[in-house]
């Protein structure tokens, strides 16, 4: 099967400073993409040229087999969310999910009946008539989301959707966006700096840095088997063990906070001794700060300890040689 | 606290006297055309004389044609600066005070030189060229106005994002324009006229130069013929004058509302 979405070579520079360095990816029709990366990676601008709204510098950008690279953005078909809402503030929410339909010369009737199927899809029917400002943030934004999708976009475009948000609001609308994009299977490129986010929701992740990939895969991939040292770090916690900790290794090796446990397990092969630093009790899983040899580890265990730790125990941590990872470049 | 209220008020209280006594005393001056009594006998002779509809009129329209025009061409051009070429604004801003520095006479001069009838262009060969030159001096006069009334307008709204919000769902410029950016500084715009009416509604150099039957030439022209009719025309262009203004306040509180909000 052809890709859906294809981007091949893409390079863009502000004169002389080029902060997309000749990306490649290809996906399937109705998969859900993230692309990650630190402020100033280069996604925003990524996304901006699959819009239409930045020319590429040079590349190629095809979607279900078209060339578009140099088509304007309203000859593209594509729904585009901005993290700033930006619903027309002269319109009701219903002119607002309205109008790409009007625009692409949808009868009256017909119109009604896909703002009423869109407003129950976001779970606001019968708001039609608010105007933007007597709505709070995440309502909006939800309405952004139906006034993208209802013309049926070829892809839909989210940049940073959730950032303007609250935290909890952030938590149950990325869901509510997930569940969505699935119901309909409609191909969605997702802008996010935020690694929980995005592997929260993601079929694959499109890691970045300086304006290129470091990393393309799905969340379980790339959060064990990160490619390079840029991906262990930014992607989820990770504690280094300098050259010399462990007995008989002899660089540096890299393990993730969750698999250092207090008791052995089947699988452990390695001990370390060290006593606790810090600990802080979140609920179902308890984060301790372990010092080894000068050494500080962050290691999360579930919340089962019979007897409570304190500060100053002197405690065994017990690990997997299959755990370790050796971070490159 | 109470010495300084007291002080606050006291300016206020000059400040508003230096307006309204003299206000007050043209009010009551106008009122007294029928000897030994007060009466509006002024205003029925102004309002009888046909010259007064006559040059009202024809200021009213010259007025909206301003107005149009003036719309038409600022609208457009903030837009695009603010939207493509927002390194153009210090010289926008500089180029459209130029009306409140150069004296309207040396505007009227250029004008006549560059249009009169021995020239290329001979605007001011025909009653209706004419009328089209006065119409763009106002809209020039008008310019320092229009242009940051329509400016604040778009500082208010995201032009940027709602311009691509739109085109992304396949709207062109001409809609983007008439659909998005308009209506949503429609009350800019307003207020913006309003101002411009006020200024044509009163204007003289100009009109009186080009020879042109404006309610201006005729508030003058009454002025040096008549006793109490002045009088009462003063009273009367002002509260045309303070009406436009007044207009433009109450059109404040339909601005659109900022929804940016976190919840
Ligand atoms: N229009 C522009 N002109 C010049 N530089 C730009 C422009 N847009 C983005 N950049 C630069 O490109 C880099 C990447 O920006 P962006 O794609 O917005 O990053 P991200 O979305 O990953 O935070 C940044 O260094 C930014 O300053
Ligand atoms: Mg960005």
């Amino acid at each position: 099967m052809p890709a859906f979405l294809e981007v091949q070579n893409l390079v863009k520079s502000f004169g002389s400073n080029t902060v997309v360095k000749g990306v490649n990816f290809a996906f399937d029709k109705g998969e859900f993409i993230s692309l990650l990366g630190p402020s100033g990676c280069g996604k925003t601008t990524i996304l901006r040229m699959i819009a239409g709204f930045e020319r590429p510098t040079s590349g190629a950008i095809r979607v279900d087999g078209d060339d578009i690279t140099h088509l304007k953005p309203n000859q593209r078909k594509l729904g585009m969310v901005f993290q700033a809402y930006a619903l027309f503030p002269n319109m009701t929410v219903g002119e607002n999910i309205a109008f790409g339909l009007k625009i692409a010369g949808m009868p009256a009737d017909q119109r009604r009946a896909r703002v009423d199927e869109m407003l129950k899809l976001i779970g606001l029917p019968g708001f039609e008539k608010r105007y933007p400002y007597e709505m709070s943030g995440g309502q909006q934004q939800r309405v952004a989301l139906a006034r993208a999708i209802a013309p049926k976009p070829r892809l839909l475009l989210l940049d940073e959707p959730l950032s303007a948000l609250d935290a909890k609001i952030r938590v149950s609308l990325r869901e509510e966006i997930r569940a969505i994009q699935r119901d309909l299977g409609i191909t969605t490129v997702f802008v996010t700096h935020d690694q929980e986010e995005a592997m929260s929701i993601s079929d694959r992740i499109v890691v970045m840095n300086a304006g290129n990939i470091e990393q393309l895969g799905a969340a379980h991939d790339i959060y064990n088997r990160p490619a390079t040292r840029f991906v262990a770090t930014f992607v989820g916690q990770l504690n280094t063990l300098p050259a010399g900790l462990l007995p008989g290794a002899t660089g540096e090796r890299a393990i993730r906070p969750e698999l250092i446990s207090l008791a052995p397990r089947p699988e452990t092969d390695l001990t370390l001794t060290g006593t606790i630093a810090d600990l802080h009790f979140l609920g179902s899983v308890q984060r301790l700060r372990v010092d080894v040899g000068g050494t500080l580890l962050n290691i999360d265990t579930f919340n089962n300890q019979t007897k409570p730790l304190q500060r100053g125990d002197t405690v065994t941590l017990h690990l997997a040689q299959k755990d370790l990872l050796t971070l490159g470049a | 606290m109470k010495s300084q209220k007291f002080w606050a008020w006291l300016v206020f209280a000059l400040g508003a006297a230096y307006f309204i006594i003299p206000l007050a005393a043209t009010f009551e001056f106008s009122l007294r055309m029928r000897r030994g009594e007060y009466s509006f006998d002024a205003y029925a002779s102004v309002f009888s004389d046909p010259q007064f509809a006559a040059s009202f009129t024809y200021s009213v329209i010259v007025g909206l044609f301003t107005i149009v025009v003036g719309i038409l061409v600022v609208v457009p051009a903030v837009y695009f600066v603010r939207l493509r070429m927002p390194w153009l604004r210090p010289f926008m801003e500089f180029v459209t005070l130029l009306p409140l520095v150069i004296p309207a006479l040396v505007l009227v001069y250029g004008y006549i030189r560059l249009y009169g009838s021995s020239s290329l262009i001979p605007f001011t060969g025909s009653v209706f060229g004419t009328n089209i030159l006065l119409t763009c001096a106002y809209v020039t006069l008008a310019m320092p106005y229009m242009y940051r009334a329509v400016d604040n307008g778009m500082r208010t709204i995201d032009i940027g994002t709602l311009t691509e919000a739109a085109q992304i769902m396949g709207a062109n410029q001409l809609q983007i324009i008439g659909k998005i950016i308009l209506p949503n500084i429609l009350v800019a715009i307003l207020s913006g006229a309003f101002l411009t009416f006020a200024i044509v509604i009163g204007e003289f150099t100009i009109a009186s130069l080009l020879n042109r039957p404006a309610f201006g030439p005729y508030l003058v022209g009454i002025g040096t013929n008549r006793a109490y009719e002045p009088a009462a025309l003063a009273i009367i262009s002002f509260i045309i004058t303070w009406g436009a203004m007044g207009m433009i306040n109450v059109l404040g509180r339909f601005a659109p509302r900022t929804s940016a909000r976190t919840d």
